[in-house]
């Protein structure tokens, strides 16, 4: 028992050294790279995906997909921020205090993901077109509320979970690592995480088991919304205003999935665990800020990451073997 | 059909076959020789090795060490079909080789054309335009069967190939099989029952673990000596209790199945309904689309009935509500182990204590040392062999798979055990124990038993039998039940 745990520990951290190796190269390339001021930068900006990470490797694990999490990304802080900014800053002017704002927030995340949940759940509806045709609507929403402007001077209550430090520490960063560590740990000992490894690896045994699928989905779908919506409120924190590109516009699910991917989480559901997808982004955050660093060509910044990513998730299939393949 | 120089070569000489799954030595030194013209049956318990020969023959991996030498072309008939539902026969026929006209398009008539002749050379009859997912199992079988003749193959290994089959259409089968055997086609038949392999094969191979350990012409050796022969000298199958003393229950109604209807392609169940008294055995049997397996999946609450009620004490279950059933105290062991009988990824005990995380969680919270401290007692009553209690299900043999899936029935100290086909591909040995498990769980908690099975052998557990015919129970047997009155009974013939 105890070699089947070491080992699967083992294989658990594979990619590790991969992130060790590219740390080291990194700091061997530029010499501001291994400074705490640029490591909080790298911890702030992952922060915000890394959350969105957590909710898409849950509805993965579970057999699912969620295309809309980058919509519920950018929608629920943006709705939440137009309801509380003067009109000067693009808001409605109704000026709801920013704790309703924060109420607004997670009960978008919460309702989208009960739509997503029972449509696909009760209506047995494919996860893809439904969650591709929500993206759709969500991000149309997002723009046409504020009819393409951004909502800027976002009260300090509202901004602070992406905005505000410790010290040198993010607070965006400390909520992000708290969010893995709690969803690692409710995966891996909680009835309901174990229940989401059970219908992800054998719907129908877990069916037969008696574990009510139905409602473990759609509650996985629930939570996996409510975190986009809170990567969604640091990443408004952080550049103190909402675009109306945010999520959808920048295109944040490549990433998101890939994160999860590269970090060992199975696209077919039933595999995967926080660590790897932890491990995922920090080593897409590392690659960025080093083209960034690095002043990688503006218009070919996004060819470069699209081909970094591509070449890490190979990397992962080759190193990680059976653990991050499918 | 065949030249005279397949005929003299063998089919197949596998030579010295050795593999090795991480710790486990699936097979050490395995030599086997098929001629044109024979049928060697391979028998052995689950975990001898016999899907790892056959998966080693079918080139599906390589052997680490041996050499497998075949006389030609060969094919396999897997449990599972490998038809493709969406197409046609004649296109699963000439699947990846469709005969072509000039600048590559799929010449459709002469496709058909061919398919038509295989069926008529060897005698067999299915529709060449008929949509593969539309076909019996028997026919799906065949399609296979031709799709190997058609491309020349005349060496075919039938994997468990009447698993899924009712009587009639196993006769059928072994018409076929003597047919192909005439004209040369070498079989090798895998089976679990050894009565086939006397009834068809011309020679019997035994496996037992990992090493081949007796080859032999039929009728040279008896049944007997080929059972002690594949468990081995030192355990014989233990017979279960209840064929020694049978005390009845007593007690007041427990389960109540109310008029229960439910119509579904191939199986109609009319109007049925039956009690089983607290601490009954109750089995029932009948041929493949009587109903008897829907039914089970109905009291189990895996299915929703048209019609209908099923009643548990004074509770009325809710229909197709597996996980109000099992809170009800319904524990369930479904037909197919495979499709949802364990999760593959997750380890032994986890599988078993699926059912119960309710009880061993605290707020919320399972931990996994608890976990297996629960799982251990009933994985050693079920003689559950594994590296660890952890391992993945998917690494362990049919039969301790489906240890697995009894134990996770169990696990929740049910008050009726729904079993269908609790010993399904699964060895001789495993079959005593774990009827004699469910024998006794039942005699020593008093829990009920609702065993759907088409083998008789797994009935003889039970207190009193019925028979299902075209979705309507036909027969009622008390135990101990005549083998030939119950076997005409669910042919509908009183």
């Amino acid at each position: 028992m105890n070699r089947t745990r070491a080992v699967s520990v083992i294989r658990e951290a594979t990619l590790l050294p991969v992130l060790a190796v590219l740390l080291l190269a990194s700091s061997l390339i530029n010499p501001h790279f291994m400074t705490v001021a640029n490591m909080t930068g790298i911890g702030q900006q992952v922060s915000a995906l890394g959350v969105v990470v957590v909710g898409e490797s849950l509805i993965l694990l579970i057999g699912g997909m969620d295309l809309s999490l980058e919509s519920t990304y950018g929608l629920a802080p943006m709705l939440a921020a137009w309801l509380i900014v003067p009109v000067a800053s693009f808001g409605n002017g109704m000026l709801l205090s920013p704790y309703v704002g924060l109420l607004i927030l997670l009960a978008v995340g919460a309702a989208v993901g009960l739509v997503n949940g029972l449509v696909i759940v009760k209506g047995r509806l494919n996860g893809f077109i439904v969650t591709l045709g929500m993206t759709i609507l969500l991000a149309g929403i997002q723009d046409g509320i504020v009819k393409g402007q951004a909502p800027f001077n976002l009260p300090t209550a509202f901004g602070y979970l992406g905005s505000a430090s410790w010290g040198a520490f993010p607070v965006a960063l400390l909520v992000a690592a708290l969010i893995f560590t709690g969803a690692g740990l409710f995966l891996r000992y909680h009835r309901a995480g174990r229940a989401i490894y059970a219908i992800g690896g054998n719907r129908e045994a877990a069916r037969a088991a008696g574990i009510n699928v139905d409602r473990v989905r759609i509650g996985v779908y629930v939570a996996g919304s409510v975190l986009a919506a809170i990567g969604g409120l640091m990443e408004a924190g952080r550049v103190s205003s909402v675009a109306p590109t945010q999520g959808y516009g920048e295109g944040i699910i490549f990433p998101v999935f890939a994160a999860a991917v590269i970090g060992g989480v199975s696209l077919q559901g039933g595999k995967g665990n926080m660590l790897g997808a932890a491990t995922g982004v920090i080593l897409l955050g590392v690659v960025q800020n080093i083209l960034d660093l690095e002043n990688a060509p503006n218009y070919w910044i996004d060819a470069i990451y699209g081909g970094v990513i591509l070449f890490a998730l190979l990397l992962a299939r080759v190193i990680g073997g059976e653990a991050s393949a499918e | 059909m065949t030249d005279s120089a397949s005929l003299t070569a063998p089919a197949v000489q596998a030579a010295g076959i050795q593999k090795r799954f991480g710790s486990t030595r699936a097979l050490r030194g395995v030599d086997l020789t098929l001629e044109p013209g024979r049928c060697l049956g391979l028998v052995g318990r689950n975990g001898a090795g016999k899907s790892t020969l056959v998966s080693i023959l079918s080139g599906i991996y390589p052997p680490d060490a041996g050499e497998v030498r075949l006389g030609g072309p060969l094919a396999t008939v897997f449990q599972h079909s490998m038809v493709v539902p969406g197409l046609t026969v004649a296109e699963n026929v000439f699947l990846g080789r469709q005969p072509r006209r000039r600048g590559g398009i799929v010449d459709w008539r002469e496709m058909r054309r061919q398919t038509r002749q295989v069926m008529a050379d060897w005698g067999f009859d299915v529709n060449a335009d008929t949509p593969a997912g539309s076909l019996t199992v028997e026919q799906r079988q065949v399609t296979e069967i031709v799709r190997a003749l058609a491309a020349g193959t005349r060496c075919l290994l039938l994997d468990e190939p009447t698993a899924a089959l009712e009587r009639g259409a196993v006769e059928r089968l072994f018409g076929r099989i003597r047919q192909l055997k005439e004209q040369g086609v070498a079989i090798l038949y895998i089976s679990h029952h050894l009565e086939e392999v006397f009834e068809i094969c011309t020679d019997v191979a035994v496996l037992r673990d990992g090493e081949m350990v007796l080859t032999a012409p039929l009728p040279a050796v008896t049944k007997d000596s080929l059972v002690t022969v594949m468990v081995g000298a030192s355990e014989r199958p233990a017979e279960p209790a209840s064929a020694i003393a049978a005390a009845p229950p007593a007690g007041g109604q427990d389960l109540v199945v109310d008029g229960v209807t439910h119509f579904s392609p191939g199986t109609r169940l009319r109007d049925v309904s039956l009690t089983v008294r607290s601490g009954e055995r109750v089995g029932i049997t009948g041929l493949r689309g009587s109903g008897a397996i829907t039914l089970a999946q109905i009291v189990a609450g895996a299915l929703a009935p048209d019609s209908g009620q099923v009643r548990l004490g004074d509770r009325v279950l809710r229909p197709g509500d597996r996980s109000a059933a099992l809170r009800a105290g319904v524990g369930y062991i479904p037909e197919d182990r495979q499709a949802d009988g364990f999760v593959p990824l997750l380890g032994a005990a986890e599988n078993i204590a699926m059912t119960i995380t309710d009880r061993i969680a605290r707020a919320g919270f399972i931990s996994p040392r608890r976990r297996e401290a629960l799982a251990a007692p009933l994985a050693d009553r079920l003689s559950l062999v594994s590296s660890g209690l952890g391992q993945p299900v998917r690494e362990l043999s049919g039969g301790n798979q489906q240890k697995v899936t009894v134990g996770r029935a169990l696990a929740s100290d049910p008050r009726l055990i729904v079993a269908i086909t609790p010993t399904r591909g699964v060895d001789v040995a495993s079959k005593a124990l774990l009827l004699g498990e469910l024998d006794r769980v039942t005699r020593e908690t008093g829990a009920s038993l609702l065993l759907a099975s088409d083998e008789l052998d797994d009935l003889v557990i039970c207190d009193r039998i019925m028979v299902l015919v075209h979705g309507e129970i036909f027969a009622e047997f008390t135990s101990p039940a005549d083998r030939e009155a119950l076997i005409a009974a669910t042919e509908g013939i009183s």
